[in-house]
């Protein structure tokens, strides 16, 4: 699309917009080329390690600290405060939205830069900070690209893969000026010069965490770009914010996780920055934030850990390999599913945080085809998580996702109620099957979307189940046949 | 990972389970798994009040109702034989969903009896009977494709090529993305059709891009997508389940 068009997309309309993807010859083509070449990287990079054994391990990190989930929490915190980093506990996006923008305004704060956060995505903090008279500015390339455009990230990991070489040179002459080109390192020491004036500038630096770790109080951030490590050391104040999930309990824990979450993530054996922030700046240094806050947001985490099977979501350590192993999202995209985190983890994460009657087409989007299951590198069984959602959207789950019950209608309850009959019933699934073969010339040639791409599957004349009374009915005579000429020889 | 399995000796009889598509649609299909069985020498028992494993219901959400018809298939094999199925989708799910379906009921020590003696027809080929094949057929490119649940569910993605590999007259030939979605996916073709269709349109060209004019699968629910969506644009691909290739050019 143009730089100039401004799309909005909510999950309520996912089949207006997977319909509109899979029209637009260009984004089907942009997501196919990226999604094969991430496929590609993550197979090789892993070709020489013992991949299960380090899933197996990596889940077990993060089963263990979600088992300790409250009590690592308070570790962290303490542990944290100690280091002098102040904690910042929010219920909800709202609330962290508040404190990030109050620990700005007491700091008389103007301009922000961001590294990348998707938990900032979440509870959309630039739009609360613009509000506020507070420009938020991304410094992650992509999402810089992405925020040009007046767009919202299309994957977690490359927020800007949906667009290609010529439409981010477009987007960048017209809101930026900058010369259009085909060459890419042109390209990135435009935006690179461009946004090197705004850390200079800004007054506070905000950014994500991709693990936490408890018992050192150590907040870890994984970039390849530098904005990360120029976010968090060059503006004099610094705001972590992340999901209570991100946490761990040792120091020890991270090399396996990040071990997996580069190579699931990029195909990388390590990203260019790694930054463990322990600290602001201490006396004597010359360096590094005069303030560090942490905020921990919630927004619906500790309800899905009230859950011990949708517990498995927040082993998530947002490497976005199940997006770019997932048959759907390749097709339609990431903007498509409407929601901050999209494909396969959106689908089993978003119904938690918007409902499930906002988010009722998400866990259905997926053929259960196992591919993110296979990859997911903490092995969060996904497909089942789908499942589970599924059965909470019809309503025969354990109610506990907001929501829940919304797809229940009469008709369909109906028709699982006669499937389950007439499934019961084999005299009359038998007469059924034989009744479909013989009235085969009348079935009907359209079968609603299925024949719209398809030919109808044409009932047998004679089903399986008589097929084989048949056979066995000649064998039994063979056998007499035998049997009595045995007798007579 | 699929836990290693230890695979027993050739019994005399197993039990099938047709499934209901094949009752439907490709009976053809389970009788010539049948007599796949049967000319290795074991007696093979077809329960007559077999229906539905119950997958449908499961995968939509419905799963008092999928309990309620998997229950009644529990009964259909009181005897410690075998349970062979010609299916990765409905083997996938009375081998490891019986299980998660049944967990805390009344049924869960026998669903998980069965479960365990639950086989897909290529593994139970391969790896129970070390099926022979002699190939009587004239030599020909194929292409296989192997349903998801088959590969990663049961862990069987190389089962239907083993099996491929001991014709003679068969060069098996892998189409681009081999181990993508079909976009069958059950009633997800239903609910999301046009997403569906992508995927089965851009199988169906990697599948014709191998030069291979025949195709097989061991589920007929790709089966019927693929072969649904040759038809449907008129193109000289066929596709057949694997059962139905291997008696076809050996019997």
């Amino acid at each position: 699309m143009s730089a100039s068009e401004v799309q909005t997309f909510t999950p309520r309309e996912f089949h207006r917009q997977a319909h509109d993807a899979l029209g637009n010859p260009q984004i089907r083509a942009n997501f196919r080329k990226a999604m094969d070449g991430l496929m590609a990287k993550r197979r090789d990079v892993f070709s020489d390690w013992d991949l299960e054994t380090l899933r197996e391990l990596g889940a077990n990190i993060r089963l263990r600290a979600l088992a300790k989930l409250p009590d690592l929490l308070e570790r962290l915190e303490a542990n944290c405060q100690a280091n002098g980093i102040q904690v910042h506990w929010a219920e909800n996006g709202d609330e962290a939205c508040r404190i990030i923008r109050e620990i700005c305004q007491r700091h008389g704060a103007k301009a922000v830069i961001k590294g990348k956060s998707m938990v900032s995505e979440e509870m959309h903090l630039n739009a609360h900070l613009e509000e506020a008279g507070i420009e938020a500015l991304e410094s992650d390339l992509g999402e810089y690209l992405v925020q040009l455009n007046e767009q919202t990230p299309s994957h977690i990991i490359m927020p800007a893969i949906h667009l290609n070489t010529d439409e981010i040179s477009e987007i960048m002459h017209t809101r930026t000026g900058t010369e259009r080109t085909r060459d890419v390192d042109t390209m990135t020491a435009a935006a690179r010069a461009q946004l090197r004036e705004r850390f200079m500038a800004a007054d506070v630096g905000i950014s994500g965490v991709n693990f936490a770790v408890a018992e050192t109080g150590t907040l870890c951030l994984v970039e390849n770009e530098g904005n990360g490590r120029m976010t968090t050391a060059v503006p004099p104040v610094h705001i972590a914010v992340t999901g209570i999930e991100k946490v761990v309990e040792h120091l020890r824990d991270v090399p396996p996780l990040y071990a997996l979450l580069t190579r699931s993530a990029t195909g990388q054996h390590v990203t260019t920055y790694f930054n463990m922030i322990s600290s602001p700046r201490k006396p004597g240094e010359h360096d590094g934030p005069n303030e560090v806050h942490l905020v921990l947001v919630d927004s619906g985490r500790s309800s899905i850990y009230q859950d011990d099977e949708l517990l498995d979501t927040l082993r998530c350590i947002r490497c976005g390999a199940c997006m770019n192993h997932c048959p759907v999202y390749t097709r339609v995209g990431g903007h498509t599913y409407g929601t901050t985190y999209p494909g396969p983890i959106g689908s089993i994460l978003m119904p938690h945080m918007m409902g499930l009657e906002a988010t009722k087409d998400l866990p259905t989007a997926s053929s259960l085809c196992g591919a993110c299951g296979e990859v997911c590198p903490v092995k969060i069984p996904i497909p089942d998580l789908l499942v589970r959602l599924r059965r909470e959207a019809v309503g025969e789950g354990r109610g506990n996702v907001p929501g829940a019950g919304v797809k229940r209608t009469k008709k369909e309850v109906a028709a699982w109620k006669g499937f389950q009959w007439l499934a019961t019933h084999p005299g009359v699934w038998r007469s059924s099957t034989a009744i479909a073969g013989k009235l085969q010339a009348l079935m009907p040639s359209k079968l609603g979307p299925w024949t719209e791409y398809r030919t109808a599957p044409k009932p047998a004349k004679v089903s399986l189940h008589a097929l084989v009374k048949q056979h066995k009915a000649k064998r039994h005579q063979a056998d007499k046949a035998d049997e009595s000429g045995e007798k007579r020889s | 990972m699929t836990p290693v399995k230890l695979y027993p000796p050739k019994p005399e009889k197993v039990y099938f389970f047709g499934t209901c598509l094949i009752d439907l649609f490709y009976p053809e299909a389970g009788m010539d798994g049948i007599r796949l069985l049967e000319r290795e020498g074991i007696e093979v028992v077809y329960p007559q009040a077999q229906t539905c494993c119950g997958q449908p219901a499961y995968t939509s959400g419905y799963h008092d109702e999928a309990r309620a018809v998997a229950a009644a298939q529990l009964d259909l094999f009181p005897e410690p034989w075998p349970i062979v199925v010609p299916s990765g989708s409905c083997g996938g799910m009375m081998r490891t969903h019986y299980p998660q379906l049944f967990a805390g009921t009344e049924h869960e020590a026998r669903a998980n009896e069965v479960a365990g003696r639950i086989y897909e027809l290529t593994e139970f080929l391969l790896h129970v009977c070390q099926l022979r094949l002699e190939d009587r057929g004239q030599p020909e490119k194929v292409a296989m494709h192997t349903s998801c649940s088959a590969r990663r569910e049961m862990g069987l993605g190389e089962t239907g090529p083993a099996l491929l590999a001991r014709m003679g007259q068969v060069e098996l030939v892998e189409q681009a993305r081999a181990t993508e979605c079909c976009g069958f996916g059950g009633t997800f073709a239903v609910r999301h059709p046009e997403v569906s269709a992508a995927m089965v349109e851009d199988k169906t060209q990697a599948i014709e891009a191998t030069g291979a004019r025949r195709f097989v699968t061991s589920d007929c629910g790709c089966l019927m997508n693929i072969a649904g969506r040759f038809e449907h644009q008129g193109k000289a691909v066929s596709g057949e389940h694997i059962a139905s290739y291997l008696w076809r050019r050996t019997s």
